[in-house]
C-alpha cells in the first residue's frame, strides 16, 4: 500500500547485512585474532595500555572482572558529579547555562554511567558544552563497559573448564578503539555533510522572514549524536533528540541513525556465535529476538499509519497517519520503526514524541523495554537474554526429566536462584516504582499537579513509562511527565543504578560459575539448544516472565486508553 | 578493589583525553570543510540572514504558507513537542479549534481535505516541512491575500516539491517556498 514501508524494510535489511560481518569482526577482536584494522588501531590500544599501566594479557576470573568494572564506574560517578555541579564557572559555556542541582546531577550521572541517558534536563539550556562533552565520554565508556562484560560471558561459554576469562581492561579498551570510535567517526562525518553542526560557538540570532527575532542553539552536536546512536545511549544533544532538524536533518540521516541503533546489538549475537563456534546457536538467538521484535514492530506501524481515531472523528484527512509529535520528513512508518528499535534495544533516542503515540503503540514501546532482550542494549541486551536462556534450559530439563545442561555445563540450584532473582528484579522495580508514584499522586493530586501533562489512563502510562524506561536503562520518556523534581530524580536514579549493575553481576556470576564446571560432551541425551523447539521454549519463557507480569499495569494504562478512544 | 583503583583512574584519564579532546577536535576539524563549516547552514535574502536552512520558522501571516503548529513556538533555542496524549480532551479541543481557525482563514476549503499534519504539532516544534496537500489547500487564501493568480502559486508549489527516494512523502519546505513567494511578482 504505502511507499513509507519500503523505507523501513530497507533500514532493517541494511542493518542485518552490516551486522553479520561486523559480528565476526567483533568476535575476532575479543578472541585476539588478527583483523584488517590491526595496522592502524593497534598503536592506539598500546597508548591506552601503556599510559594506564595495564597489562592486557593478565587473565582475570569473574570476581576480578566485577571488581574492575565497579571500581572504574565509581570513579566515573565522582568525576561526573563534580563537572555537572560546577558547569556554570567551568570553561566551554558560551550560553551561560547553569550548574545542576544535586538531585538532578545524581540522576544525570547515574543515567549516563549506566548507559541509560534518561534526561531530566534539556540539552539547549541545561548543560554547557563541557557538560555535553563529558556526557559524550560516558556514552563511549558506558557502552564499552557493557560490551566488555558481554565479552567475558562469551569467553565463559566456550567449551572448556577454566576460571580465567581474559582481561577486563583489554575488552573494554578494544570495544572503544576497535568498534565504537571508528564507527562514530564515520557516522559523525556523514551527519556533518548533511548539516548537523559541530561548532563551539554559542547561540546565533537572526530576524525571520516574518520579522520575528529568533535565537538558534548550536554546538558540538555531530560528535555526540554518532556515539549516542551507536552505543545504545540515546541522550541527545538537543531537547527533542533526533526529532530536531539539526540533530537528524533528513530521511537519509534518519536511516543512518536508525541503523546505528540496532547495528551493534545485533552484531553482538553473531560475535557470540563466532567466539563459541556455534553459528547455529547464534541464529537461534537471533531468530527469537527477531520474531519478538517484529511482533512489536508490525502492529505499531499499522496503528500509526491508521492515525488517531479521535482525530478521524473530526472528519479531517490523515494521509500521513497520526502526526502529533512526528516530523513530516520522516512520516509515521519510519517514526514507528525508530520507536520500536529504540525501546527494544536500550537506546532511548527518539525521532517522534512517544507521549503522543496512539495508545497501543505506546504499549508496544513499553513492552520492548519490559522484555529488554529483543536485541537489547550493546552487550547488556545479550546478558538479559542469557538469563532467559538459563531459565528455559532449566524448565525444559525438568519437562523431559534430565539434568539441565547448557553448552555442556550443568545448571544447578545456585545458578537458577541467581537467574530467577534477576528475572524478577525488572518487574519488581518497575511495578513498585509506579505503584509508589501513583499512590502519591492519588492521595495528593494538588501537590503533584505538575507531574502529569495528560489526565486519566494516559497520565498513569506516563508514570509507568518513566519507571520502565529507567529500569530498562533506556532513557526515552513520555516527556509530558514533569520529571525534574527531587522525587523523580532520586527514584529514577536508584532504579537505574540497581537495574544496571545487578543484571550485569547476575549473568557474569552464572557464566563464571558454569565456566569452572566440568565440561560434559554432548550425547544423545543432551538437550539441544540450537533448535527451533528450544527457540520456542525461550520465547515462551520471555512471554510469561516479561510480558505477563506487566499485563495488569498495561491494562490500567494504554489498554484502557485504547478502549476509551476507539 | 585496591589493585584496580590506580589503573582505573589512569585509564579514565586517557579516555578523557581521547574522547573529550581528540575525538571532538577531529570531527570539528573535518567540519571546517563541511557546508557552512559545521556552524549551521543559513539562508540569506538580499545579503541578510533570514533563517536556518534546516529549521522551520513561524509563519502565521495569511500571505505566507503557514507551517505546522509548534509546541515550542518555533523557538530554535528551546525545541519541544506538545507531549499531548491521543485521548487528552484538552488537546482534542485544541485540534478542533485549529481546524475552525483554518476554515475561517480559508473559507473555500472543505473540512475533509485538511490533512492532519497542518493541525497537529510536530515532534521538535521546528518542523521545516508541511505535506504537499497542506500546501495545496492554502493556495486560494494566498492568491487572494497577495492578489496573484492561483496558477502561479500552484506552479510554484510543483517546483518546490521535495521527496526522499526512500519514503516518497511529498513535502514542501516552508521557508524556501515563502522566500520564492516573496520573489514572485
Amino acid at each position: 500500500m504505502n511507499s513509507e514501508i519500503i523505507g523501513v524494510i530497507i533500514m532493517f535489511l541494511a542493518t542485518i547485512a552490516l551486522a553479520i560481518p561486523l559480528g565476526s569482526y567483533i568476535g575476532k577482536v575479543y578472541n585476539g585474532n588478527k583483523t584488517w584494522a590491526d595496522g592502524f588501531l593497534k598503536p592506539l590500544d598500546s597508548i591506552f595500555f601503556k599510559l594506564s599501566g595495564i597489562n592486557p594479557l593478565k587473565e582475570m576470573n569473574w570476581k576480578q572482572h566485577l571488581a574492575a568494572l565497579l571500581t572504574i564506574n565509581s570513579i566515573w560517578f565522582l568525576f561526573s558529579m563534580f563537572i555537572l555541579m560546577n558547569m556554570s564557572w567551568l570553561p566551554l559555556n558560551p550560553d551561560a547555562n547553569p550548574s545542576m542541582s544535586a538531585d538532578l546531577a545524581f540522576n544525570t550521572t547515574i543515567s549516563f554511567i549506566s548507559n541509560t541517558n534518561l534526561q531530566h534536563y534539556s540539552g539547549e539550556s541545561g548543560v554547557s558544552y563541557l557538560g555535553q562533552m563529558v556526557l559524550m565520554l560516558f556514552q563511549f565508556i558506558s557502552a564499552a563497559a557493557g560490551m566488555a562484560v558481554c565479552a567475558v560471558v562469551f569467553m565463559a561459554m566456550k567449551e572448556k573448564t577454566t576460571d580465567q576469562l581474559g582481561n577486563f581492561y583489554n575488552y573494554f579498551v578494544k570495544s572503544c578503539t576497535r568498534v565504537l570510535l571508528p564507527l562514530s567517526i564515520v557516522i559523525a562525518i556523514v551527519l556533518l555533510f548533511n548539516g548537523t553542526p559541530m561548532t563551539f560557538k554559542g547561540k546565533d540570532q537572526f530576524v525571520s522572514l516574518q520579522g520575528d527575532t529568533v535565537n538558534v542553539s548550536r554546538g558540538p552536536a555531530a560528535a555526540m549524536i554518532a556515539i549516542k546512536q551507536l552505543g545504545t545511549n540515546g541522550g541527545g544533544f538537543f531537547g527533542v533528540n533526533a526529532a530536531h532538524p539539526l540533530e537528524n536533518p533528513n530521511y537519509f540521516t534518519n536511516i543512518v541513525e536508525n541503523v546505528s541503533i540496532i547495528l551493534i546489538p545485533i552484531a553482538m549475537v553473531f560475535a557470540m556465535g563466532f567466539i563459541i563456534k556455534r553459528k547455529k546457536f547464534a541464529w537461534m538467538v537471533f531468530g527469537v529476538m527477531t520474531v519478538g521484535f517484529l511482533l512489536l514492530l508490525l502492529p505499531t506501524i499499522y496503528l500509526e499509519l491508521q492515525g488517531n481515531p479521535a482525530i478521524t472523528k473530526m472528519n479531517i484527512a490523515q494521509p500521513l497517519g497520526s502526526m502529533e509529535g512526528k516530523e513530516v520528513r520522516f512520516g509515521s512508518a519510519a517514526s514507528s520503526f525508530w520507536a520500536i528499535t529504540t525501546t527494544s534495544t536500550s537506546n532511548g533516542s527518539v525521532n517522534a514524541m512517544h507521549d503522543s503515540l496512539t495508545p497501543l503503540s505506546g504499549m508496544f514501546t513499553m513492552l520492548g523495554m519490559m522484555v529488554n532482550a529483543f536485541y537489547g542494549g550493546v552487550g547488556v541486551g545479550f546478558l538479559n537474554f542469557y538469563i532467559f536462556i538459563i531459565i528455559a534450559v532449566f524448565i525444559s530439563g525438568l519437562m523431559v526429566g534430565r539434568t539441565p545442561e547448557f553448552l555442556g555445563k550443568k545448571i544447578e540450584a545456585k545458578e537458577m536462584k541467581i537467574a530467577a532473582i534477576i528475572a524478577l528484579l525488572h518487574p519488581l522495580l518497575i511495578l513498585s516504582g509506579t505503584a509508589l508514584s501513583s499512590w502519591l499522586y492519588a492521595h495528593n493530586p494538588a501537590a503533584y499537579a505538575g507531574w502529569l501533562a495528560n489526565p486519566g489512563n494516559h497520565g498513569f502510562s506516563e508514570m509507568l513509562y518513566e519507571f520502565t524506561s529507567s529500569a530498562a536503562n533506556n532513557g526515552s520518556g513520555f516527556e509530558g511527565l514533569g520529571d525534574n523534581t527531587p522525587f523523580w530524580n532520586i527514584a529514577c536514579g536508584i532504579v537505574m543504578l540497581l537495574s544496571r549493575y545487578l543484571p550485569i553481576i547476575g549473568p557474569l556470576a552464572i557464566a563464571g560459575m558454569l565456566a569452572k564446571k566440568k565440561y560434559i560432551p554432548e550425547s544423545a541425551g543432551t538437550l539441544k539448544t540450537d533448535t527451533t523447539t528450544f527457540g520456542i521454549m525461550v520465547f515462551a519463557v520471555i512471554f510469561i516472565i516479561a510480558a505477563l507480569s506487566f499485563f495488569p499495569a498495561l491494562s490500567l494504562g494504554p489498554i484502557a486508553e485504547f478502549f476509551t478512544i476507539k | 578493589m585496591k589493585q584496580n583503583i590506580f589503573p582505573a583512574i589512569r585509564l579514565t584519564f586517557v579516555c578523557i583525553v581521547i574522547f573529550i579532546v581528540i575525538y571532538p577536535t577531529l570531527i570539528w576539524a573535518v567540519a571546517k570543510v563541511a557546508p557552512s563549516k559545521g556552524e549551521g547552514e543559513t539562508v540569506t535574502v538580499n545579503g541578510k540572514v533570514v533563517g536556518y536552512k534546516l529549521e522551520g520558522q513561524s509563519f502565521t501571516n495569511d500571505q505566507y504558507f503557514n507551517g505546522r503548529p509548534s509546541a515550542a513556538g518555533y523557538n530554535a533555542a528551546g525545541s519541544s513537542g506538545s507531549n499531548k496524549g491521543p485521548s487528552n480532551p484538552e488537546y482534542l479541543q485544541q485540534v478542533k479549534d485549529r481546524i475552525d481557525t483554518f476554515l475561517v482563514h480559508n473559507p473555500t476549503i472543505q473540512r475533509a481535505s485538511i490533512p492532519s499534519d497542518l493541525v497537529t504539532s510536530s515532534g521538535s516544534g521546528l518542523d521545516p516541512d508541511i505535506s504537499l496537500q497542506s500546501a495545496l489547500i492554502q493556495v486560494d487564501r494566498i492568491a487572494k491575500a497577495r492578489n496573484i493568480s492561483k496558477e502561479k502559486i500552484e506552479s510554484l508549489i510543483q517546483k518546490n516539491i521535495e521527496e526522499s527516494v526512500f519514503n516518497k512523502i511529498k513535502k514542501i519546505n516552508i521557508l524556501k517556498i515563502n522566500i520564492a513567494l516573496d520573489e514572485l511578482k
